[in-house]
């Protein structure tokens, strides 16, 4: 006999099987995780001073201040001023960008966007992915490179330096086209080194992984405290809720 | 199915136990209140961005001229910063029956102005500017002798508000409605010409 | 008989002046509810709660938010990382914005279960019906007001929506907006909206909610109204006092929900996106519209029904429907039993399917509108409605068997 438990526990399953369906997208050959440890925190330093060194050139972090990112990351007030805090700033001022922005409109077409978020809006995969698949193309490219992730961006590749510049290995791969005749495209197979940088891979994946892990800090700087709050709330309220179950069952054997 | 129970004995009414649940629910309940109500109640303290703003200001005392007052915001007040001339420092002993609290010891200042100058150098003298009264801006009146003030006026300080007059060193005059010295902020200097407000000389902390 | 004690003698004072005893003995030890209530029965008065929750956080958050075009953005982060537990405000809001739409779908679903919409309730479910419509208007509002990506093209779409109406459409929209495009005099009077008219709105709503339910009592999981067979002491058989039996099942409730809340705020506060969604992260953009606009989950069945019509005027009008059909139920419904536990099995199969097909359409909307999800949004959308077209004929056909005399009861 169908009760109402079969009919709510049809509408739970229908909405699992969405939502597992859902996720099985078809990931391309080159994309990887993250993998964030935002309680690393000597990764976290490492990134920050990379950002520095290599991105806050073009890109600010203006949402979050120097003195905050030094507390957070436990970095000492000297180490802050030497290696954080920009020539003429403050340490309590937001994390600006070098070069002015009606310059970057000048030589870019459009200003480089602020960080601080983007981790949160595109995602530190994706992030982490942008800088693992730069590629030469030199034809198609008036910087000589492309990527993978971002096809097309007007971001050069400001870590040839350190990883080089790799190439792309490509399969033709073929399937059915709009009109049902074979059609055959270019698809990721591997990556071949080619340009070598001062870096080994590893160094530098490590690299990109630090400095990801700063950006997903930077994009929600108080996670940590969050979790760890939370813990103690939900023990809290687990408590709770049992004593009042407890007073609850009592009051309830009066009702047969 | 349930069949509803015929049953005519219902069981005794453990008081004891509900009390004591009851006990154990409202207190757990009401300690949870409190907990909750920290994160609204601190979220009214001065912000990251107050805090910053609210910083130790430096001040280059060469800009200023002797005889001459500068003000600064610090903490969302005024600060006056005045350069005495040997002869403003001259007048500060004269007049002690006239003041309220010549040695301001009902008055509000950091240890190191509890002097007769006020000052850790006497020549620079630091004040908050604000009325001890109500907390109106007080006005300069450094010229001694100035009799729209008051009778053998030595220079010091007028309020607009409510008539309060204060000397050279921020000291209340008798017959005012103010009856403390005028406060004095956490202050130090870094060499001879850089006065910084808001770090402490003492505890060489921000305050 | 006045008394000696102190506190008996400002008692009566007190209530002389104001009748707290009395109301007191009406509306929770002398009001008595149905004693066979489940599952389905905690979500009325969790919902009051996320609402007092919304209006506490919301407050506090309005004291930092700065609304309009220039400051929304920026305010909204300077809350999150510079005002002391900002983050948790923050947080707590736009978590409970989507808790608040969890809870009242589970209560308007018990009222599909047992037909608590059916005579003498039609009334309460009408005015719970303006609820959720000045809730979803609110909700609506509250998205635009950070003035993300997603604030901006939410409200291009929704707002555009009002120009398919004959006619007034265009002036309508620019009305709305109170400009020719969204901006600042846009998100200043959504701010007003939603920080003052809607919650007085709301809060009248609610208020009058409670005294039409307390009016004409309580249904139960089996239909029976237990104020038909009395005790004789003129009380329900059935029922029992709300206080202490209910207060006190209620307050389990409140603290099993404020636990799951707590895990989603602390851990998962975005929910994979789905709470806050990745493109709001990006300050509005009138050049760059996200790759996929969607509005928040709790609005998506309703916007897979308007994107599967390709005629955007006839779309906007079945998404207006499909809201709109809820507000008929208790005269569709024509069957003489008010549970589902006592109509047949064509009832409980057509129930079935149309909470299965709002499931399907709220993932549908939250899917890009090509390939296969086209077809199945028709589906779907077909069977949305027919669930309403069929309700009168399956309900009149087998709602009508034999109850039970006395509600079914388990202790517990």
């Amino acid at each position: 006999m169908l009760t109402s438990k079969h009919v709510v526990i049809l509408a739970l399953l229908s909405v699992a099987g969405a939502v597992s369906a859902n996720e099985g997208g078809h990931a391309a050959g080159w994309e990887r995780q993250a993998d964030n440890e935002i309680a690393n925190l000597p990764s976290l330093q490492r990134g920050a001073r990379n950002f520095m060194n290599y991105c806050s050139g073009c890109h600010s972090l203006k949402y979050i201040r120097y003195s905050r990112v030094a507390a957070d990351l436990k970095i000492p007030d000297n180490l802050r001023d030497e290696f954080l805090v920009k020539p003429g700033a403050k340490f309590s001022d937001y994390i600006k960008a070098s070069m002015p922005e009606k310059d970057a409109v000048d030589w870019f077409g459009k200003a480089p966007p602020d960080l601080s978020l983007v981790a949160r809006s595109r995602g530190s995969d994706w992030i982490f992915n942008l800088w693992m698949t730069y590629y030469a193309d030199p034809a198609s490219r008036q910087t000589g490179v492309n990527n993978l992730q971002f096809p097309g961006t007007a971001m050069p590749h400001v870590l040839a330096g350190l990883q080089g510049v790799q190439t792309v290995v490509w399969k033709g791969v073929e399937h059915k086209g709009e009109d049902g005749k074979p059609v055959v495209t270019k698809e990721f197979e591997t990556f071949e080194p080619g340009v070598a940088g001062s870096l080994t891979p590893v160094k530098y994946e490590e690299f990109v992984r630090d400095t990801v892990n700063f950006l997903q800090y930077v994009s929600d700087p108080t996670q940590l405290e969050r979790e760890g709050l939370g813990i103690w709330v939900v023990l809290f309220l687990l408590m709770f809720t049992g004593v009042a179950y407890m007073l609850k069952k009592e009051y309830w054997k009066d009702v047969t | 199915m349930s069949d509803h129970a015929a049953d005519d004995t219902v069981p005794e009414v453990d008081e004891s136990r509900r009390k004591f649940l009851i006990a154990a629910t409202a207190g757990t309940g009401a300690v949870g209140a409190v907990l909750t109500a920290v994160p609204f109640v601190a979220s009214w303290q001065p912000s990251e961005s107050a805090r910053a703003a609210g910083l130790p200001t430096e001040i280059d005392l060469s800009k200023i001229e002797p005889g001459q007052m500068a003000t600064f915001f610090w903490r969302k007040q005024q600060i006056y910063v005045v350069k005495r001339t040997p002869e403003m420092l001259a007048s500060l002993p004269s007049h002690d029956a006239e003041l309220k609290d010549a040695k301001s010891e009902d008055s509000d200042q950091p240890a190191y102005a509890k002097n007769d100058s006020r000052a850790i150098k006497p020549e620079v003298l630091v004040l908050i500017g604000t009325c001890t009264h109500l907390g109106c801006l007080p006005k300069t009146r450094f010229t001694p002798g100035d009799a729209s003030v008051m009778a053998n006026w030595p220079g010091g300080f007028f309020c607009p508000c409510h008539g309060s007059k204060f000397d050279l060193a921020g000291r209340v005059f008798q017959g005012s409605p103010a009856s403390v010295n005028l406060r004095i902020p956490p202050y130090s200097f870094e060499g001879d010409n850089k006065l910084i407000i808001g770090v402490d000389a003492e505890h060489k902390g921000v305050a | 008989m006045s008394t000696v004690i102190k506190s008996g003698g400002f008692r009566a004072w007190f209530n002389k002046r104001l009748p707290v005893d009395q109301f007191v003995a009406d509306q929770l030890t002398g009001y008595y509810a149905p004693k066979n209530f489940n599952i389905w029965y905690f979500f009325g008065s969790l919902a009051l709660l996320v609402f007092v929750m919304q209006i506490v956080t919301g407050i506090f958050i309005t004291m930092h938010f700065k609304p309009g075009e220039a400051n929304a953005f920026n305010s909204v982060e300077y809350l999150r990382r510079e005002v002391p537990y900002g983050w948790l405000l923050q947080y707590m809001h736009a978590v409970g914005a989507s808790f608040f739409f969890i809870v009242v779908y589970l209560h308007m679903a018990r009222a599909f279960l047992y037909g608590s919409y059916k005579a003498p309730r039609e009334l309460l479910w009408v005015i719970g019906m303006l609820v959720y419509l000045a809730l979803m208007a609110e909700a609506f509002m509250g998205y635009v007001l950070p003035y993300g990506n997603m604030s901006y093209w939410g409200a291009q779409v929704i707002i555009n929506l009002f120009g398919t109406i004959p006619g007034i459409g265009p002036d309508l929209v620019e009305w709305i907006r109170g400009d020719y495009g969204i901006g600042d005099a846009t998100l200043t009077r959504f701010f007003s909206l939603h920080v003052i008219a809607l919650p007085f709105i709301l809060a009248l709503l609610i208020g009058l909610h409670l005294v039409a339910l307390r009016q004409v009592g309580s249904n139960n999981p089996d239909g029976i109204e237990i104020k038909e067979k009395l005790g004789p002491d003129g009380k329900p058989l059935d029922g029992i006092p709300f206080h202490p039996y209910y207060t006190l099942k209620d307050i389990v409730g409140v603290g099993l929900f404020l636990t799951l809340f707590a895990i989603v705020v602390f851990f998962i506060p975005t929910f994979g996106g789905l709470f806050m969604e990745a493109p709001n992260f990006e300050p509005a953009n009138p050049v760059s519209t996200p790759e996929h606009i969607a509005p928040v989950w709790y609005f998506t069945p309703y916007y897979a029904i308007l994107r599967a019509v390709p005629d955007q005027k006839i779309g906007a009008l079945l998404m207006a429907l499909s809201v709109a059909a809820f507000l008929f139920m208790p005269w569709l419904d024509r069957a003489q039993n008010k549970s589902i536990r006592y109509r047949g099995i064509a009832s409980k199969l057509l129930l079935g399917t149309f909470f299965v097909t709002f499931c399907v359409l709220m993932w549908l909307g939250l899917k890009p509108a090509d390939g296969i999800y086209v077809l199945l949004a028709r589906i779907f959308t077909g069977l949305y409605f027919a669930f309403f077209i069929l309700l009168p004929f399956v309900s009149k056909a087998d709602g009508n068997g034999p109850v039970p005399d006395r509600v079914t009861y388990n202790a517990h």
